[in-house]
């Protein structure tokens, strides 16, 4: 009791007062706890599937996994792209006791450069602890082998196989498959454009050139996924689930990669190509461009150095000289001018003119002249051919003109993409009166009619158009597409669990066939060629002795350096790059041919068509038939009667 | 019947003797055992963690006891000394405290440290109650007015350290006192008005830059989801995806993978909603109105103004921590360091509450101490 003051204190009263008020205050905690109840209510029902979704995309993450891509192998089944495991070495730092030290040792053990130590250790740097750090992008297999021996005493380091392309033909395929090679932003944005990206998440490499490239989608396969629990940190958990990708289909192509060797032999210290067909399919047998460059250097990033050396090589090597260069194709074009003759009846097979070794237009002063001096005497057409004799196709091609020329060729497919499986490709140049107006802005000469009637002036072709005009001609106008794809094949995983590989053949749909108004002139043309090759004497005989399986072909020889008026044409005095060009096309047998080749070869030292490209030809040829013994039963031409008196003292063009 | 009735009243009076208030036990052991299973989930279930909470919780309890022998008559005649010398702590921190996480709570008396506001806590409310107490109720506005300034000094002391949840629950404690006492409505209603008029200056001159970043954040989080933001986000879904069900204990994805921050402490109660889903939380919730309410009546029970008042005050107080402790995890409240009483980690506040608790007990079974 103080003794200060007294209360008397009314105790009832106090206690209703603070009861109210007790009661009051309980009120408010059942308000306040309804209020906290409603809030978690929305929370855990009204917006639960919100707030489930977003706790899932917290902690599901989906890594891709990259599809296997599809194989490509040669029509006989040789592997000609690879994927092969590349091995790096990864460290995990917070699975290591010593960063430093471990590395100081494993470096030691491996040779690895201070380099590549400074480089991981400024990398790890950036990333957590428990993410995979690259040491070594490529090891050795002798590395691999002297790490693995010593692996126990590295924990947190290890090896890691990755596959990437491997091309084990190198340089012999590369014009043809092309590459692949890292996925560079202009890939990325076009992956994102066609809507693929999603599809390429774990992918390393893209096709850039050639099969590779045009097969991309066929080669490539679908990508897996792999749904992972993840932590705050982005550490894996565990896995909840995992959809496999699907590898890639494997591409069977109608190359041979034997007969592409003999190619690659036969052209080499030269630059040219060949390309091979099956002209009853449109597949191409060979098709090699010298010189090449090895495709793998690209799969891991070419050097600069390296890249610098191939981009500025005189002799070219990333040209696709197959499909990409243009060359004149001379005296090659004389049977489908001859044809275009005969169609237009501007002569029959039985025409002649006499040729005195020169050529020239009433009232002009220019003489456009033969390869043989003195000239061929009398000659028809078959002659013509035999002897490529240019006389006669200045005067065919004076008196078809430019317009019918070139409707004709177009037809062919001169001047235009052949269609190829492969987007590197070039039109070359058919010329005509509008192609010369738009391109030059200037009218058309008379004088240029008659050097397109010997396959020059502003002509080029490119020696899969040969190719191809060719099948059409010996396929008597049935135009095949020219392509590189066989057949493709898929492994099928049936849901009872067996799987196996389905193999889908490649269906070509022929083009409008070239239809022309007397059909026997396709064998005028055709048996031209087969004595040009056949006939002794005549222009391609001489390369093509011995061989067995009755073949045809025409030759020639392309002027690169345009010569003044009487002025001589020899290779020793001309500047390497200003040398004729040797071409050459063939096919066999005559009957049901089975193989047309074009040959390609640039400046030539010496001879022209026949000493340089045919043998060419020949080798591929040899190759293809081996030790097959064809000869014609259409015609049984006595091949020791014949008319040639002359031996050209200068190759025929 | 009798024999019964018998039986009944002896184990009452052996409680009684022990000074225990069994319902009032029930409740906290409720609360602890269950802070302990969610301390184990929330560390990941790691035991270190929940021996260390049992360890706290032993003391804990050990302290309760203790306090509840205590006749309550005690507490009245050391109240204004206590208090004086509290407050001299409390400026004693902010001259020479210990720093520990940007703000200056603890006081190093070379053998101890210690947070003097947490004792605070305890005083403020016997020092109000002995106040007021010395009238007949209701108290007048002078009392009220001179009831203020008391519970304002350690108040804004412990503000200024700066320790804004502590600070809150001080000046509610106080607030409880005089409210139960019977402050006027419309003494009431000029408080509020004054208080409010209060806020721009607290946010102008008495708040730290991170005091109102995190009232900024709590109007708007998802404007820094990673930053400020990523707290109460985190909570936010924590929460909600437990659903009705939850996902099971030790099952808590956002709590398991620690996406949410502070699991075992402030945030302990979003590991749980996770866990136990919306039964849980009614549960919880029921647990807790069930202490608060045997709080309430033993406080109408108490024989004394002074103790009503005091059993009135802590019991609200306890409820004030649950309430700003759900609210701000749940999103309703800006974050302010206040744990879910007695079941997040962390002995300090725990221990604080239990001796309140003991106090509670010794009211409830003093029931003849002289005035």
């Amino acid at each position: 009791m103080s003794p200060r003051r007294v209360v008397i204190r009314n105790q009832s009263a106090e206690a209703n007062l603070f009861a109210r008020r007790t009661f009051i205050a309980f009120a408010g905690v059942v308000l306040v706890l309804l209020i906290l109840f409603g809030n978690i209510y929305t929370l855990q029902v009204e917006s639960f599937e919100k707030y489930q979704t977003r706790s899932n995309s917290n902690r599901i993450k989906l890594l891709p996994v990259a599809p296997n891509r599809g194989l490509i192998y040669d029509r006989n089944g040789v592997l000609l792209a690879d994927n092969k495991p590349v091995y790096s070495l990864e460290v995990i730092a917070e699975d290591v006791d010593d960063v430093k030290a471990s590395i100081a040792q494993v470096s030691k053990l491996l040779d690895i450069s201070a380099d590549r130590q400074n480089k991981f250790f400024k990398s790890m740097k950036r990333k957590r602890r428990f993410k995979p750090v690259e040491l070594h992008s490529r090891l050795s297999d002798q590395q691999v082998a002297l790490f693995s021996v010593n692996q126990h005493k590295y924990p947190g380091i290890y090896v890691n196989a990755r596959l990437k392309r491997y091309y084990p033909f190198s340089d012999l395929t590369t014009h043809n498959l092309g590459y692949v090679a890292r996925i560079n932003r202009k890939d990325a944005n076009k992956l994102e454009r066609a809507g693929k990206s999603e599809n390429y998440a774990a992918t390393y490499g893209i096709g850039k050139l050639g099969i590779e490239k045009y097969y991309e989608d066929m080669l490539h396969g679908t990508i897996g996924h792999q749904e992972v629990e993840i932590n705050n940190q982005g550490r894996v958990i565990r896995t909840l689930s995992y959809t496999p990708p699907v590898p890639g289909k494997d591409l069977t192509l109608t190359l041979d990669i034997e007969l592409q060797m003999i190619a690659k032999r036969a052209l080499s210290g030269k630059r040219g190509a060949i390309v091979a067909m099956d002209p009853r399919t449109g597949g191409i047998l060979a098709m090699y461009s010298n010189p090449s460059y090895d495709g793998n250097l690209f799969v891991h990033g070419i050097s600069t150095k390296n890249y610098k050396k191939l981009l500025e090589s005189k002799d070219l090597p990333l040209i696709n000289r197959s499909v990409q260069s243009g060359y004149p194709p001379a005296s090659t074009v004389k049977p489908f001018l001859a044809l275009t003759g005969l169609e237009e009846k501007i002569v029959t097979p039985s025409t002649t003119i006499k040729d005195p070794g020169w050529y020239q237009l009433e009232g002009l002063p220019n003489k456009y002249r033969d390869w043989k001096p003195w000239g061929h005497g009398l000659v028809n057409l078959t002659r013509a051919i035999e002897q490529s004799c240019n006389i006669y196709f200045y005067d065919l091609a004076f008196k078809l003109g430019i317009t019918k020329i070139s409707t004709m060729m177009d037809r062919f497919g001169f001047g235009d993409y052949t269609g190829i499986d492969i987007h590197e490709e070039n039109k070359a140049i058919m010329p005509s009166v509008a192609w010369k107006r738009e391109r030059y802005n200037k009218s058309w000469y008379t004088g240029e009619t008659l050097s397109v009637g010997i396959g020059q002036s502003f002509w080029t072709v490119t020696p899969l158009q040969l190719t191809q005009a060719l099948t059409t001609l010996v396929n008597h106008g049935e135009r095949k597409i020219p392509h590189l794809l066989k057949a493709n094949s898929e492994l099928i995983i049936e849901s009872s669990g067996n799987a196996y590989h389905q193999i889908t053949p490649i269906i070509y749909e022929p083009r409008a066939p070239l239809k022309l108004k007397d059909d026997s002139h396709w064998n005028v043309v055709l048996e031209a060629m087969h004595s040009t090759v056949q006939k002794f004497g005549a222009t391609a005989h001489k390369p093509f002795k011995g061989s067995t399986y009755d073949a045809s072909g025409k030759t020639g020889s392309a002027q690169v350096a345009r010569l003044k008026q009487g002025e001589e044409y020899d290779a020793k005095t001309t500047s390497e790059n200003k040398r004729d060009n040797a071409m050459f096309i063939a096919f066999a047998p005559f009957d049901t041919p089975e193989i047309v080749v074009a040959v390609a070869i640039e400046n030539v030292a010496k001879g022209g068509g026949a000493t340089n490209a045919a043998p060419v030809a020949r080798q591929i040829m040899d190759q293809y038939f081996g030790d097959r013994v064809i000869t014609s039963k259409k015609h049984n031409v006595n091949r020791k009667v014949h008319s040639a008196k002359t031996t050209a003292s200068r190759e025929a063009d | 019947m009798r024999s019964t009735g018998q039986e009944h009243q002896k184990t009452h009076t052996i409680w009684q003797r022990l000074h225990i208030d069994v319902p009032l036990l029930l409740g906290i052991l409720t609360l602890l055992a269950l802070g302990l299973f969610l301390v184990y989930s929330a560390r990941g279930q790691e035991t270190a963690y929940v021996y260390l909470k049992a360890r706290s919780i032993g003391v804990a309890l050990f302290g309760m006891f203790i306090v509840a022998q205590i006749p309550p008559l005690v507490y009245r005649k050391w109240a204004v000394p206590v208090f004086v010398l509290g407050l001299l702590m409390l400026v004693g921190v902010l001259l020479f405290g210990h720093v520990g996480k940007g703000a200056q709570r603890w006081l190093d008396l070379g053998f101890i440290k210690f947070q003097p506001s947490e004792i605070m806590k305890l005083i403020v409310p016997i020092m109000i109650a002995w106040f007021v107490s010395q009238e007949n109720l209701p108290v007048k506005i002078s009392t009220v007015i001179l009831a203020f300034i008391l519970v304002l000094l350690p108040t804004l002391l412990i503000a200024k350290q700066p320790d804004l949840g502590t600070s809150l629950l001080i000046a509610s404690s106080g607030i409880f006192v005089i409210f139960l006492a019977g402050a006027s409505w419309r003494l009431i209603g000029v408080c509020v008005g004054l208080a409010s008029a209060f806020v721009p200056i607290l946010w102008m001159f008495l708040m730290k830059p991170y005091q109102k970043q995190r009232v900024m954040t709590f109007l708007n989080p998802e404007q820094d989801p990673l930053g400020s933001g990523y707290h109460i986000i985190q909570s936010k879904i924590a929460i909600g995806s437990g659903g009705i069900e939850g996902k099971g204990w030790l099952q808590g994805t956002q709590s398991q993978l620690e996406f949410l921050p502070e699991r075992h402490t402030d945030f302990i109660f979003s590991v749980f909603s996770e866990e136990f889903g919306l039964i849980g939380v009614a549960a919880l919730l029921s647990v807790y109105l069930f202490v608060v309410m045997r709080g309430l009546w033993i406080a109408v029970n108490a024989q004394h103004a002074f103790t009503k008042l005091l059993a009135g005050s802590l019991t609200l107080t306890f409820f004030v921590y649950v309430f700003v402790n759900i609210g701000m995890v749940s999103g309703l409240l800006p974050v302010v360091g206040v744990p879910l009483p007695l079941v997040s980690f962390g002995g300090t506040s725990m221990v604080t509450l239990m001796l309140g608790f003991g106090i509670l007990m010794a009211i409830s079974t003093h029931r003849r101490f002289h005035v």
